[in-house]
């Protein structure tokens, strides 16, 4: 189906267009998603260091403060707990507040507010205030950004009850997903990659919404599955494209949000292939994998044929240098020497 | 006047000024001829129902049954029962984990309060907040945090929400001296200040956090000031009083209803129990009994009710049956509170998402 499938190259979306379908973007999906949100909910609005600016967060909102104005497409303070905690005020007197954060490393200044405000006030009122706040996130790659511009945070966040984390690959999921995140009402983690920003997709303009916890098979197969996030969805389907060719059948699973985890579509997933990877942009240690493949454990302990394997940044902060960035970050050969280590 | 310094006392104890009520008649005079006979009965009213609330969990919590951490509020009643005399349901307040006060003050029915207190599933909260995360959506309380500065961003919040719904509600963030040393205070004061926002900012300043004299954490004691590099306008209240306290958050209210931003009150008070409980610091050394004893001669109460008998000729016999009334209805909400049910145990699982009903 057009709304399932991940575009490797950016040809391949001509097939698209030659059957009269839609063609946007990674960033202007969300762009449009945020247009139809404030467009939708008068209570809803954009606040952030940039947003209005002439970079408009990597374009992602560009051009939306012309359409809405300055008090809903809001330029803000450096000041990320304070502002984070304002939003939650916000949200909890009914406004639907967009926070986005041009980097997932500035999270950790907001930790206080995220985890003691806005991931309890639901359950400490007894129910009665909630706090419908979305919080874009940025994951930065290459150019030498390095330790403190290069961070996925999403696993420190998978622990806190209270969060829902959602982490959208292609240009559909990122439009319904953020207008599901909306809708949800909850403080919601979007975690967004800035790499995968120029990828192209199929996406209508109206709106809609993906439910919340439900992953995707991005590709069947039967010898292995990849629990694929955000960036390495991309990079699992090309791996899975080389190792076919191998006679290798890999089976690509996209879990979208990751808080609460489609446990069930993974869990079929390799019940039948019996061997897993989870590849996630993010360090290892007490992540997404961990937990993924603990889940798995816990259901049946004789699941697996081989050890499962988790691909992720390894345990160091990210370095600056160009050749020690290429040896950082995994890439589709990782991926394929894991799989064919495996099979 | 002169006074003795207690050895080991907070040295901001020196500044303060013992009020007398009978030299401060004038003074009181002026700043109460707004207030009629009515407005100056509920303010003692206030302050005499959350004296007695907290008296009464003094009372009771030897039996361990009301199991949840208190902050009590006693000897600083006069600024809650002063600033929400001037709020009406639609306003908004936070508070913070000293928060009874302020609850009470806004109108929180006792027995609801006492409920949560016991963590009874009528409680405010259905017993999942306890005596440090009071809410009550009826009365403006959108959720307490007890991480000190916390309430402070909730505030600013709800005041933009406000301001952005074109509201005009104001909103009142109540918080301790220990909380403007907190990085999140002047993160607020500055956003308060650049959208204007409809808030209110009440420094309840009693001189300590948790053990930790001010002298030990300021360099100066001026917190009023703090707002002034945001253009904050700020006021200092001495001691307890209550109609000074009045006065200013009247005026600093409509300031902010009317559209003109946000003010700083640094209202000077003191705490007269520990940091956490029914015990008084003295008893472990943690301050000097003759500090206390000076405070308590100033009781904010006390020296009202002088007032309140001597200038504005109200009847003792008048303030002693609202005393009464209220003694018997603290007693009664505490009894309903504390018979109320406990919540199911699978209640522990619900909440801790938002699930629309459709």
């Amino acid at each position: 189906m057009p709304w399932t499938k991940v575009f490797i190259e950016k040809d391949e979306t001509n097939i698209l267009q030659s059957e009269g379908l839609r063609v946007l973007s990674f960033r202007n999906a969300l762009k449009e998603a945020q247009a139809q949100i404030l467009t939708k909910y008068p209570e809803a609005f954009l606040m952030g260091e940039g947003v209005d600016d002439v970079g408009g967060i990597f374009g992602t909102t560009l051009g939306l403060v012309d359409q809405f104005g300055k008090e809903r497409v809001m330029d803000i303070p450096l000041a990320e707990n304070g502002m984070t905690g304002i939003a939650i005020g916000a949200a909890a007197a009914g406004m639907k507040p967009i926070f986005i954060h041009q980097r997932s490393d500035f999270l950790p200044m907001c930790f206080d507010q995220i985890v003691n405000h806005a991931a309890k006030l639901h359950y400490m009122t007894g129910g009665q205030v909630h706090v419908p706040l979305v919080i874009r996130n940025i994951i930065g790659r290459g150019f030498g950004s390095a330790a403190q511009h290069s961070q996925g945070l999403h696993g420190i966040f998978l622990h806190i009850p209270g969060i829902k984390i959602i982490m959208p690959s292609t240009p559909y999921d990122v439009k319904g997903l953020l207008i599901a995140a909306i809708e949800d009402e909850n403080p919601i983690l979007f975690v967004e990659h800035r790499w995968i920003y120029d990828y192209m997709g199929f996406v209508p303009e109206e709106m809609y919404s993906i439910p919340i916890g439900q992953g995707i098979i991005r590709r069947n197969g039967k010898d292995i599955t990849i629990v694929a996030l955000s960036h390495m969805v991309y990079e699992s389907m090309k791996a899975a494209i080389l190792l076919e060719k191998e006679g290798i059948d890999v089976e690509v699973i996209d879990p979208r949000t990751v808080k609460p985890m489609d446990e069930e579509l993974i869990f079929q997933s390799v019940s039948k292939t019996g061997r897993l990877i989870v590849a996630d942009v993010a360090c290892k240690t007490g992540g997404i994998g961990a937990e993924v493949i603990c889940k798995m454990i816990e259901r049946n302990i004789n699941l697996f044929k081989v050890p499962p394997v988790r691909i992720n940044f390894p345990d160091t902060p990210t370095p600056s240098s160009p050749v020690l960035e290429d040896a950082y970050y995994p890439t589709v050969s990782h991926l394929v020497r894991a799989v064919k280590s495996m099979v | 006047m002169g006074t003795e310094i207690p050895a080991g006392a907070c040295k901001f104890y020196i500044e303060s000024r013992v009020i007398n009520p009978k030299e401060d008649d004038k003074v009181m005079g002026r700043r109460a001829k707004n207030l009629s006979d009515e407005n100056l009965i509920d303010l003692y009213r206030t302050m005499i129902k959350i004296r007695l609330f907290e008296e009464k969990i003094i009372d009771v919590y030897s039996a361990q049954d009301m199991r949840t951490p208190v902050h009590l509020y006693i000897g600083q009643e006069a600024i809650a029962a002063g600033v929400c005399l001037h709020l009406g349901p639609k306003d908004y307040i936070t508070t913070n984990h000293r928060s009874h006060g302020h609850c009470l003050a806004k109108g929180m029915d006792p027995k609801v309060l006492f409920a949560e207190l016991y963590g009874k599933r009528t409680g405010c909260c259905r017993g999942k907040g306890g005596s440090m995360h009071p809410a009550s959506v009826e009365h403006g309380i959108l959720g307490t945090s007890a991480i000190v500065g916390g309430g402070i961003a909730l505030a600013v919040g709800n005041a933009l929400a406000a301001n952005m719904r074109r509201e005009k509600r104001v909103t009142v963030a109540f918080f301790g001296d220990g909380a403007t040393e907190e990085g999140i205070f002047f993160e607020c004061l500055n956003f308060a200040s650049l959208k204007r926002l409809p808030v209110v900012f009440i420094c309840e300043n009693n001189l300590y956090a948790t053990n930790s004299p001010i002298t030990n954490r300021q360099p100066n004691s001026y917190l009023w000031t703090r707002g002034g590099i945001y253009d904050i306008e700020g006021y200092f209240i001495y001691d307890n009083d209550v109609l000074g306290i009045c006065q200013k958050a009247r005026e600093a209210i409509n300031k902010a209803r009317s559209g003109f931003g946000p003010s700083l009150l640094e209202c000077r008070t003191y705490r007269w129990k520990g940091h956490v409980g029914p015990e008084e610091d003295h008893e472990k050394g943690a301050r000097p009994k003759s500090e206390l004893d000076l405070w308590k001669n100033r009781c904010p109460i006390k020296c009202f009710r002088n007032y309140l008998i001597y200038s504005r000729k109200i009847r003792a016999s008048l303030l002693n049956e609202i005393e009464n009334t209220m003694r018997h209805s603290i007693d009664e909400a505490w009894q309903i509170g504390k018979n109320e049910p406990y919540p199911d145990q699978d209640e522990l699982y619900q909440n801790v998402y938002f699930q629309k009903t459709t």
